[in-house]
């Protein structure tokens, strides 16, 4: 059943695959990451804020964003960046964004409603005690925040944010919509170029599986080193 | 130094927790206050730096109106040191970067002025050798140890100790005691909740018995322990010093 | 933003000769619900099968529980769909591959099955969590009353552990109803791509995609809503789960 198929299409394509295809991935998947969890953090702090029509606000978000399926985010964005960008720039037509920022937008929006979510959890879980030690010592609500409840949270929860990097890792590769080359979308390109969709497209399976296999196993092993530690 | 009048504070709309609390305390006097569990006494010593709000009656610390809106509450709260239950060290943070952080980020003390005060004080609590540590590798008497060093690192005009030994086990609790009676003996203003009645009875100058909310019993030392007047008081010592 | 708005385009007749716009998105719409479903069912026979494996005290069991799980989430949903459409036709025996490729409907079994499977990995995941919380006393009381293996998962775990992860499964199966959309990549015209497909013929890009977007909370709103009731109907008194 192998027979007809041609392995060397693979090798022939590495340089494109991976020096165009998965170090955009990459780059992608590391920028909305950092962005999602800046920016989940600051919805995650408007949710606790104790302001009523601030946490309402930052609660719609959540709720609206996890409502939709990625894919139609990614269109919507698509669509929209320009305007967006037309607006906050007082150009007088849209603008003419890159594929690249626009994807990145589009998942820093996306994933800040999930991270948030995640550093909720991980506020919530610091006890009481801490940020009163903290005020009690004289430092403001932002200075506990920032020097006290924050870098627990996030040590708590940096196994539950990795993971969700790695559903990231994989859920840029729906970009793909918008027929952007990012690894998957580099290829599928190759793929139909040569007539080799089987070789490409297992190819790729193979690729992403390994690499957030790897990535599950170290967080799994971060998982347990910070069990002992506690 | 802390004059607190007529205070009265609810949870939600019919749980009163502090029922018009009158008291004060001098400078340089060490104040004890004890009672049975859930009778507020916690809960009162919070309200004097602002850490719980209250509806009515006012505190003044060192001239300073708390519950005053216009009260700039972290600066008064630095000048006040504050020793929790459950120590609550910052378990993200090295002991001697415990010590360091308000001094740095609130008084806006250089990194090394905070360092120098920090190994001085931890010299003081005999921890100087766990400066590098965890606090979660610490023993709790330690880490009380060093939550009063933490403390008494921002030259505190008062302290507060709430509970500073109910969390401890039986033989860590004279560790932290000793540096408490240090303490007042070097004529630190102290409000102290506690059971500890031989610490009481050493050296407070005054102990007040709380119940219910109330303040039933504001006595000096030699009277509150030779003849409590209320009932509740007698009841209460005499089961604490039963055993 | 100087963009046209028309919002009566969705009452204009669409190219395709099918009715209005609004008739378009609407049967994409239920092929979205279709599909879901499918996809769901096929999610909870697998899923339930795979959860109980890993459950089990046999190390063969879980780990065939183990690699299935990760087999299935460690890949992009949009890869493994490549797998199904693309790649399986060809490593079939040749008949069977034409026969696979032929099929009317290939995008919607495709998309069901290789949403399915790919959700059927998380609803593993799941009951193997709940099925982990109960005591373990239960499966012991179970055995000591003579149950089977099988009864006793029957008869008593599955039940208590499907009532515990009702509220996680409810968030599974939206996901499974968003997932579909995935499958817009091999050729399945439904909700979002059905919006896509107005954007592409009217240019009405942001009436089209509004659209869409209200359809996706209507279906939030009703399951949410309908899981609450359907968990509260099923709930056992003095049982609490969830909340």
């Amino acid at each position: 059943m192998f027979d007809n198929l041609d392995f060397d299409v693979i090798r022939r394509s590495l340089p494109y695959l991976f020096l165009d295809g998965m170090s955009f991935t990459l780059m992608l998947t590391g920028l909305s990451a950092l962005g999602g969890l800046i920016f989940g953090t600051l919805i995650a702090l408007m949710r606790l804020s104790g302001y009523k029509l601030l946490g309402r606000i930052a609660g719609l978000y959540v709720d609206f964003m996890r409502s939709l399926p990625l894919v139609l985010v990614i269109f919507w964005f698509y669509f929209l960046v320009p305007y967006i960008g037309q607006w906050l720039t007082g150009a007088s037509r849209p603008i003419r964004v890159g594929a690249f920022t626009s994807s990145l937008v589009t998942f820093i929006m996306f994933e800040a409603a999930y991270f948030s979510e995640i550093m909720r959890a991980g506020i919530q879980s610091i006890s009481k005690g801490q940020p009163a030690a903290a005020s009690a010592l004289g430092l403001t609500y932002s200075q506990s925040m920032r020097y006290v409840v924050l870098p627990q949270a996030f040590r708590n929860m940096l196994p539950v944010l990795l993971t969700q990097t790695i559903v990231l890792f994989q859920d840029t590769s729906l970009v793909y919509v918008l027929s952007i080359p990012d690894f998957l979308g580099a290829a599928s390109k190759v793929a139909q170029r040569d007539g080799r969709l089987v070789e490409m497209y297992l190819f790729a399976a193979a690729v992403y599986f390994v690499i957030s296999c790897v990535a599950s196993y170290g967080v799994r092993r971060l998982q347990a080193r910070i069990a002992i530690v506690r | 130094m802390i004059e607190i009048s007529h205070v009265n504070k609810w949870y939600g709309p019919t749980f009163q927790v502090l029922k018009d609390c009158t008291t004060s305390v001098a400078k340089g006097e060490v104040v004890v206050v004890c009672g049975p569990s859930g009778s507020g006494k916690s809960t009162l010593i919070k309200c004097v730096n602002a850490l719980e709000p209250f509806q009515e009656g006012q505190i003044i610390l060192d001239g300073i109106k708390v519950n005053d809106p216009k009260t700039d509450l972290p600066k008064l709260r630095a000048r006040v040191g504050m020793v929790f239950q459950h120590f609550e060290l910052f378990p993200h943070l090295r002991i001697i970067d415990n010590l360091c952080l308000a001094q740095e980020k609130v008084l806006g003390r250089s990194h090394e002025e905070a360092v120098a005060k920090g190994n001085k004080l931890l010299e003081r609590v005999g921890l100087t050798v766990h400066a590098n540590k965890y606090p979660a590798e610490l023993s709790g008497g330690q880490q009380q140890r060093v939550a009063i060093a933490r403390a008494l690192a921002m030259d505190p005009i008062a302290m507060l100790f709430d509970e500073p030994t109910s969390a401890l086990d039986p033989e860590m609790i004279s560790e932290v005691l000793d540096v408490m009676v240090d303490l007042a003996h070097e004529g630190m203003t102290m409000m102290v909740v506690t059971h500890e009645m031989g610490f009481a009875s050493k050296v407070a100058h005054r102990v007040i018995f709380m119940d219910k909310g109330e303040i039933v019993e504001d006595a000096q030392k030699t009277d509150f322990f030779g003849s409590p007047r209320s009932e509740r008081a007698q009841k209460f010592l005499s089961k604490i010093l039963s055993h | 933003m100087n963009y046209n708005w028309n919002w009566h385009i969705f009452f204009e007749p669409n190219p395709t000769g099918s009715g209005t716009y609004l008739d378009m998105l609407v049967s994409g719409l239920w092929l979205t619900i279709k599909t879901a479903l499918l996809a769901w069912i096929i999610a909870l026979i697998f899923g339930t099968v795979i959860g109980i494996l890993r459950s089990l005290p046999s190390k063969t069991a879980s780990w065939i529980g183990f690699a299935y799980v990760e087999f299935f989430r460690n890949m992009p949903l949009l890869v493994q769909l490549f797998l199904w459409f693309f790649v399986l036709p060809e490593l079939l025996p040749r008949a069977a591959g034409l026969w696979l490729k032929q099929l009317p409907n290939a995008p919607f079994w495709t998309a069901a099955i290789g949403v399915g499977l790919f959700m059927s990995a998380r609803v593993a995941v799941q009951l193997a969590a709940g099925i982990a919380s109960l005591p373990r006393g239960q499966k012991q009381a179970a055995t000591a009353l003579g149950l089977t293996l099988t009864q006793g998962y029957r008869y008593v775990l599955l039940p208590m552990a499907f009532r515990i992860i009702m509220p996680p499964l409810t968030s599974e199966f939206l996901n499974t109803v968003k997932n579909t959309s995935v499958a817009i990549t091999i050729g399945l015209i439904e909700l979002t791509g059905q919006a896509r497909a107005m954007q592409e013929f009217s240019f009405q890009v942001f009436e089209a995609f509004t659209a869409a977007t209200v359809m996706y909370l209507a279906i939030n709103i009703i399951v949410v809503t309908g899981m609450r009731f359907l968990e509260r109907s099923l709930a056992i008194p003095g049982y609490i789960t969830g909340k």
